[in-house]
Formats: C-alpha cells, sequence, structure tokens
C-alpha cells in the first residue's frame, strides 16, 4: 500500500512542478499579448481611474521598468520561481505570497465548506434515489439536479441572495467577517457540485443495489441496514469520490465567479481584479495557487480512492 | 426504513446548521460601495480614508461645496502671491495620540507632492513649517492652491503611518473615526475617536465594504445587511423603491457623462462636424431612458451643482437628426449605396471606447452608436479599460471616448478644467484641440484673485467657449444615489464626494 502512495506521491509532486511552468509561462504570454498599455493599466489599478494620465502612467514604467525586454523579464520570473519568490503586486506593492496567503485561507474556507455540503446534500440523497429507482424522489432528484447543474453558479448565488436573505432575511446577502456570510456562497457552489454527485451515487446505488452480491447479502439473513453498511456504501463511494475529482475544474471555476458576486476575498475575487489592472505578478500568484490547489485535490481524491477500494492497491 | 431516518437526520442538521447564524442586527453602521481600497497610501486610496473621516486635509468644504477650514483654520497669500501661509488647528491629535504640528503636516504634504497627484500641476518650490504655520512657496502664482489641497491625495497622516521607505502602512489620520482593521482590498472598520477636535461622532462603529458588482450592493440594501449603499444601477433602483425599510437618496453632481473627440480626426476636425454629432444624440432619451432621471439631460459641460461654471440661460440641446444630416451635407458628406456617409471615398467610420467602471457607460455607448448611424455613421464600440482613453489620447489612437469627468475632484474645477483644456489638451480632456483665448483665460483664473465679477465674466467666456467648440461633447450629468436603511438618521449625500458625513448620522429611536 505505502509502495502505491509513494508512486502516486512522486507523480503529482511532478505534475505540480509541470503545472507551476505551464501556468507561469502561460499567464506571462498571455498578458503580454492582451491589447493595451500595461503601464496605463497598472496606473489605473493604483491611483483610480480618475487619476490616470501619462505622468502617472510614466512613473509606473519607469519604477517597475516596464520598458524592459520581454524575454529577459521572463527569464527574471523564472529564476525568481525557482527560488521560491513571486515578487511585489505591480498594484498595492504588497508581497504576492502575503496578498496570496490571506486570499488562500478565505478561498480554502469557501471551497471545502462547500465539498463538504455537497457531500452532505448530493450522496445521500442520490443514493435513496437509487434505492427506490423510479419512484417519485428519483424522478424529483433528476429533475432537481439536471435544473441545478445547468444553472451557472452566479444564478444560484443570485437566486440564493433572493431566498434567503431578501425573502427570509437569515443570512447576509454579501461581504465576509462573521461565519454566516459562509453559508451563501458556499450553497451557490455546492448545490451545482451535489447534482451531480447525487446523479453519481444514484447510479452507482443502483448498480450495486441490483448485484448478485447484494442479493445474497440480503438472501443470507443480513437487515437492510448492514447490507448497505457492508456492501453498498464503500462500493458506491468509489465513484462519488472518484468522480468528485473531475467536478474540481467546476469548483474552481465557481469560485472565480462566486467570490466576485459576494464580495468574498477569496482568490478567484483576486484573479479577476489583477487580470483587470495587468498585475502580472498577483496574476501569477493566483493562477499558480489555483493550479497547484487544484493538484493538491487531485491528489486528496486519489488517497481517497486508495483508501476505499482495495482493488486499486498492488497485491 | 433506516435509510430515510439517517437521511431526516442530515437534513434536520444541515438545516438547524443553516437557520443558526441568522441576522442579528449589529451596532456598526455599514457602508457598502463600489470602490476597492488598493492600499493605505493616500496617493492611491485616500478617497476611501476621507469619506470615512479617518484622514483630514488642511481645507475643506461646507454643505454648499465652498472651500472652509479644515486641518488649516485660515490661509493667505503674499502680495507677490508666492507665498502661502497655512494656519495649523491647535490641539488637534493623530490617532495614536501625536500632537499635529506645523512640521509634520509639511512633511505630509512633502511625500504628497513627491507622488503623481493634484499637486503635479502647482508649481511648488518648497513646503515647510514654521513656527504654526504650513508655508508653500511657488515659482509662479497659482491661486488654487487651498482647493488643492482638499484633494485626498494630500490627507494629513501621522509619522507613524509610514514604514522607512516611505510607504504607508496603516492609516492613522486626525478624524472622528479611527481604524480599528483595514484588510484591502475590501474591507475597513472603523471606532469614534473620543479625542477629536471638533464634534464627536454619534454613532460608534462604522465599516466599509467594496463590492464592486452592482446587483449585490442592491440586494445587500434590500436584505438590510448594508445599512447604506452608494451607486445603484438603474434597474436595482426600481425594485429598491417598492423595499420597506429603505430610502432611495438621490443628488447631483458635479461629474459629466462626456465625449471625447480627437479633432485631429479627418471626419472630426471641423467644429460643424462636432456639433452635428451633438444634434444627433438624444440626450432626453438617454436620461430617462437609460439613467432614469429626465433632468440629467446636460445641455452643456457644466452640470447645476457647479453653481460658478452653470450658465443657466441656455436652451436645451435639441435631438435634430434633420439639422445634422444638413450640416453633414455642407461639409460634403454624401450618402452611398448603403445609406453609409462617404467623403472623398473615405467613409465616415469611428471608434467609440469607453469602459466599464461606471455601469451606466458601455449602454450609451450602444445608443449613442445606433442614433448615430441613423445619420449614416458607422460607429463601432470598444468596451475596455478606463486607462485606454488616456493611453490612446497620447499614442494618437483615439478618435471618441465615452467618459464621466469629474470636475468636483476638488472643490475648484477650474483645476480640473486646466489639465482638460490647456494647450496640449488633456487626457480627459480636448485631443488635439485648443484655444488660445481659453487658455489665457483659464490661466488668468487659476493664477490671480480677480474680484468676483470680474472672475465671472471671465468663467462666462470660457464656459461659452466650450459650448460652442465642443472639444469635449457633453452628453448627461450624473446624479449619485444611495440606499440608505430607516434605522439611520440624518444623511445626506455630499456633491463633491468627499465624505460620506458620517459624524452627522445617529441611529433613529424608532
Amino acid at each position: 500500500m505505502s509502495q502505491a502512495i509513494v508512486r502516486l506521491l512522486v507523480s503529482r509532486l511532478l505534475q505540480a512542478g509541470l503545472v507551476a511552468w505551464a501556468v507561469g509561462t502561460l499567464t506571462f504570454l498571455l498578458t503580454r499579448a492582451l491589447p493595451g498599455d500595461m503601464a496605463y493599466r497598472i496606473a489605473a489599478g493604483r491611483y483610480g481611474y480618475e487619476n490616470v494620465d501619462r505622468d502617472a502612467a510614466q512613473a509606473v514604467a519607469s519604477e517597475l521598468n516596464l520598458d524592459s525586454h520581454p524575454l529577459s523579464a521572463y527569464a527574471h520570473w523564472l529564476g525568481d520561481l525557482l527560488q521560491g519568490k513571486l515578487g511585489h503586486s505591480l498594484v498595492s506593492g504588497e508581497p504576492v505570497w502575503q496578498e496570496l496567503g490571506h486570499q488562500l485561507g478565505h478561498s480554502l474556507d469557501l471551497a471545502l465548506t462547500a465539498v463538504v455540503l455537497a457531500l452532505l446534500i448530493g450522496p445521500p440523497l442520490g443514493m435513496l434515489a437509487g434505492l427506490r429507482r423510479g419512484k417519485a424522489l428519483d424522478k424529483a432528484s433528476l429533475v432537481a439536479a439536471t435544473g441545478l447543474r445547468s444553472l451557472p453558479p452566479f444564478v444560484i448565488g443570485l437566486l440564493l441572495i433572493m431566498l434567503f436573505s431578501v425573502t427570509l432575511g437569515w443570512l447576509p446577502a454579501a461581504g465576509h467577517g462573521t461565519a454566516a456570510h459562509l453559508w451563501l456562497p458556499a450553497l451557490s457552489l455546492a448545490l451545482g457540485l451535489a447534482a451531480v454527485s447525487a446523479r453519481v451515487s444514484r447510479n452507482a446505488m443502483a448498480r450495486v443495489a441490483s448485484a448478485p452480491f447484494y442479493a445474497f447479502a440480503m438472501t443470507k439473513g443480513l437487515s437492510p441496514q448492514r447490507t448497505f453498511w457492508r456492501h453498498g456504501l464503500r462500493n458506491v463511494g468509489v465513484p462519488v469520490v472518484a468522480y468528485l475529482g473531475v467536478q474540481l475544474i467546476y469548483l474552481i471555476e465557481g469560485v472565480v465567479v462566486v467570490e466576485s458576486l459576494f464580495a468574498w476575498p477569496g482568490i478567484g475575487h483576486a484573479l479577476v481584479h489583477a487580470l483587470v489592472a495587468r498585475d502580472v505578478p498577483m496574476v501569477q500568484g493566483t493562477a499558480l495557487a489555483m493550479g497547484l490547489l487544484f493538484v493538491a485535490l487531485n491528489t486528496l481524491v486519489d488517497l481517497a480512492c486508495l483508501a476505499i477500494d482495495p482493488r486499486r492497491r498492488p497485491a | 426504513m433506516f435509510h430515510s431516518r439517517w437521511l431526516r437526520q442530515v437534513t434536520v442538521m444541515a438545516c438547524l446548521g443553516l437557520t443558526a447564524p441568522a441576522l442579528a442586527h449589529d451596532d456598526s453602521l455599514d457602508i457598502v460601495a463600489p470602490w476597492e481600497i488598493n492600499s493605505p497610501n493616500p496617493s492611491r486610496a485616500g478617497h476611501v480614508f476621507l469619506r470615512m473621516q479617518v484622514a483630514e486635509t488642511l481645507t475643506d468644504t461646507d454643505r454648499k461645496g465652498r472651500l472652509s477650514p479644515g486641518l488649516a483654520t485660515d490661509w493667505q497669500v503674499s502680495e507677490d502671491q508666492l507665498t502661502w501661509r497655512f494656519a495649523i488647528r491647535q490641539g488637534v491629535q493623530f490617532h495614536d495620540g501625536t500632537e499635529l504640528t506645523a512640521a509634520l503636516a509639511a512633511d505630509a504634504l512633502q511625500r504628497a507632492a513627491s507622488r503623481p497627484g493634484m499637486l503635479d500641476q502647482v508649481p511648488i518650490a518648497a513646503i515647510e513649517g514654521r513656527g504654526n504655520d504650513v508655508v508653500i512657496v511657488l515659482d509662479s502664482p497659482y491661486a488654487l492652491l487651498p482647493a488643492l489641497l482638499a484633494h485626498s491625495s494630500t490627507q494629513i497622516l501621522a509619522p507613524a503611518s509610514f514604514g522607512a521607505d516611505g510607504q504607508a502602512l496603516q492609516v492613522i489620520g486626525t478624524g472622528p473615526y479611527a481604524v480599528t482593521s483595514l484588510q484591502t482590498p475590501q474591507r475597513l472598520a472603523v471606532t469614534r475617536f473620543d479625542a477629536y477636535w471638533g464634534e464627536p461622532a454619534a454613532i460608534e462603529h462604522a465599516s466599509y465594504l467594496a463590492a464592486p458588482r452592482g446587483e449585490t450592493r442592491a440586494l445587500m440594501a434590500q436584505s438590510g445587511d448594508a445599512d447604506i449603499v452608494y451607486t445603484l444601477d438603474p434597474a436595482s433602483r426600481l425594485r429598491l423603491e417598492r423595499t420597506a425599510n429603505v430610502v432611495l437618496f438621490a443628488e447631483p453632481i458635479p461629474r459629466t457623462v462626456a465625449i471625447k473627440v480627437n479633432a485631429a480626426h479627418p471626419a472630426l476636425a471641423e467644429r460643424e462636424a462636432r456639433q452635428a454629432l451633438s444634434q444627433a444624440i438624444d440626450r432626453r432619451g438617454i436620461a430617462t431612458g437609460i439613467l432614469r432621471t429626465p433632468d440629467a439631460a446636460a445641455n452643456q459641460l457644466f452640470p447645476p451643482a457647479l453653481t460658478a461654471w452653470h450658465q443657466p440661460g441656455l436652451a436645451e440641446q435639441r435631438h435634430d437628426l434633420e439639422a445634422a444630416r444638413e450640416t453633414l451635407a455642407a461639409l460634403g458628406w454624401q450618402r452611398n449605396a448603403q445609406g453609409m456617409l462617404e467623403r472623398d471615398g473615405q467613409p465616415f467610420a469611428l471608434t467609440l471606447t469607453t469602459f466599464a467602471d461606471r455601469p451606466e457607460l458601455p449602454i450609451v455607448a450602444t445608443v449613442l452608436q445606433d442614433q448615430w448611424r441613423q445619420l449614416g455613421i458607422d460607429v463601432s464600440v470598444n468596451v475596455g479599460n478606463a486607462s485606454e482613453i488616456p493611453a490612446g489620447h497620447h499614442d494618437g489612437s483615439l478618435d471618441l471616448g465615452l467618459m464621466a469627468r469629474n470636475f468636483g475632484l476638488v472643490p475648484d474645477p477650474l483645476a480640473t478644467l486646466r489639465e482638460d483644456f490647456g494647450p496640449q489638451g488633456g487626457d480627459w480632456g480636448a485631443m488635439n484641440w485648443s484655444d488660445p483665448q481659453l487658455t489665457e483665460l483659464l490661466e488668468t483664473l487659476s493664477q490671480t484673485s480677480l474680484p468676483p465679477e470680474q472672475r465671472q465674466t471671465h468663467i462666462a467666456e470660457a464656459a461659452t467657449l466650450l459650448s460652442q467648440a465642443m472639444p469635449v461633447i457633453p452628453v448627461a450629468w450624473y446624479v449619485q444615489t444611495a440606499a440608505v436603511t430607516q434605522q439611520v438618521e440624518g444623511f445626506s449625500i455630499d456633491p463633491l464626494e468627499r465624505s460620506y458625513r458620517l459624524s452627522d448620522l445617529r441611529w433613529s429611536d424608532t
């Protein structure tokens, strides 16, 4: 077992290095290729658009040495990255590491709460539907899952604010600072995730429940709950957890949109603002953090699959 | 059955979790606005700290927008108009307990002058503290100096606010509120400063949250999550009007939606062509349909809030497509087979550049595109970053730029006008257009303190010149909006957007 884990971790580590290089290079190329003058963009981000003029842009260009050759700027950046330096934000002047530290914490809070909520909502409903195929709950969950998954998180978020903040007045609409502020953004992400998990676990449950070994377990006299605990749960768990890995894309993409809607100070929100202000070190830093987060979460999913599914371990 | 029981338990737990942290009204006054707090540096986000009444400036403005004493109680200029003395208010404490002295104020101004900002245009020779006065020596006369010292970038912070490299690390001001926490770029919390030199504030705690999305802000007002929400999009305003417990406020501010015109563009060089573009704009339609404020239709560059510069007698700019067509025909523009205008084989084609920081600008841009197309002008709209307008100004690539220009950056619009309509034009003003007469008028007005009547004649001349030559085509005046909870009393909008006037507010008893 330990050998499988080591092999997994090594390959993921290599992957992380590759992701870091690719993300950094791509963001570097793309931000250079964007139309518009970088110095003016950065000046607008720093001083507010009202105060952007040629003087401000020239001050920015000379301070940041923006006129240097792109290749030398790239080599400089790559060298810094190898030493673990991400530089300073061009807009706020703070070290990128420091800014990422704050933002990553907020984003992780949001993403993990969303995953936990999704697991609490999706698989239980799905398994129940799988045990009662064709019944009302199964049909209703199909309709709900299709509806939720086809709505972008942005729309789900607005609907949740309308319901829970405006109509019911239970939860704050946006902002951050207290635990209550976490619920709506996390739920906006969780509902989309839960929709897919519910369908995956429904199908897995249906397959397991109709398998001969499940019928045999019942025949030998186990009660329905024992059969489920002993022979159902683990078998259903593998595809649900594995599929969660696939859904991470949805989660990371959703974080960007949802954070901006709820004024949540996370990494997605920072990425959008850094792009607008052409704050290249922040764009690279946030994209890098999101790429590595993706690799890390995938590794966790793989480890969880290894733990759940003995067939994946070498004999 | 077992499964459903287990499920029911999970569901109940999840629901309990959801209802537990329900909203409780706290004692903090929560303000939400679109503008982010980039940094503690006065030159970068000073406006937020000024508005939240954390920091103060040497000069201030009164209710009517006129210059009034701030941290300076009084100011005088020498006979030769070159030496200004600002008497510093005595007994003023910074939030860290340091006493405000003329030397500290002079240090803060020197810092402001060394960074990009309003002080750029002042010919400063020296700034120093002498006794109780801050003395500013100029190379040439500059009558607007006191007005410029009301700008947020010149706010006076305590020395402890700055690190060794001169960058601000925190904001220690002299205002009625002191910073308790600052989480850039979104949140600022303040608490009442009991040793404030003026009238103490009634409300003890307040917070500022930057929420750039208009929908989010409106929903926060609607749900009672925020006490005061600034800058509402027109669609949300309609909904908020029907919301109980929320009162809407609207105040005309000295900001004008206008089109910056490249006067060197072959199609735009003639004054008549610019006037034809102006005649083809249905201003009332834009003001009513998009801004939802019919009175916002602009017949001149200066809104009524700028009492000195606004010309009350001017007629409404009529929407007259026929007249516009005739004007263009007289300039030699002919309709081609597709109905579009051509002259010497060249089509009348323009790019209108604008930005989305102010949500109504892209919508107004597409309306203009449609209205000019009716004239036979092929307009493409480019919605980008605000900085594309000054960048296009300098590399000459801009044709037309739709912007919202603030003439109230400092209490006297003259400072902004000098930047916009100088001999070289201005990043946010004229492009490849200048008028020696206007330049001279603006110079005279800004350099010398004229007697009021003579000053008014000069101003009227300059304003008339601008509205005839149209280097910038006015479209609409801006109205600042706010949604305020009924639990707050004493609210008003500062037309100069210098202050949120927190210290005037109190919780209502009901």
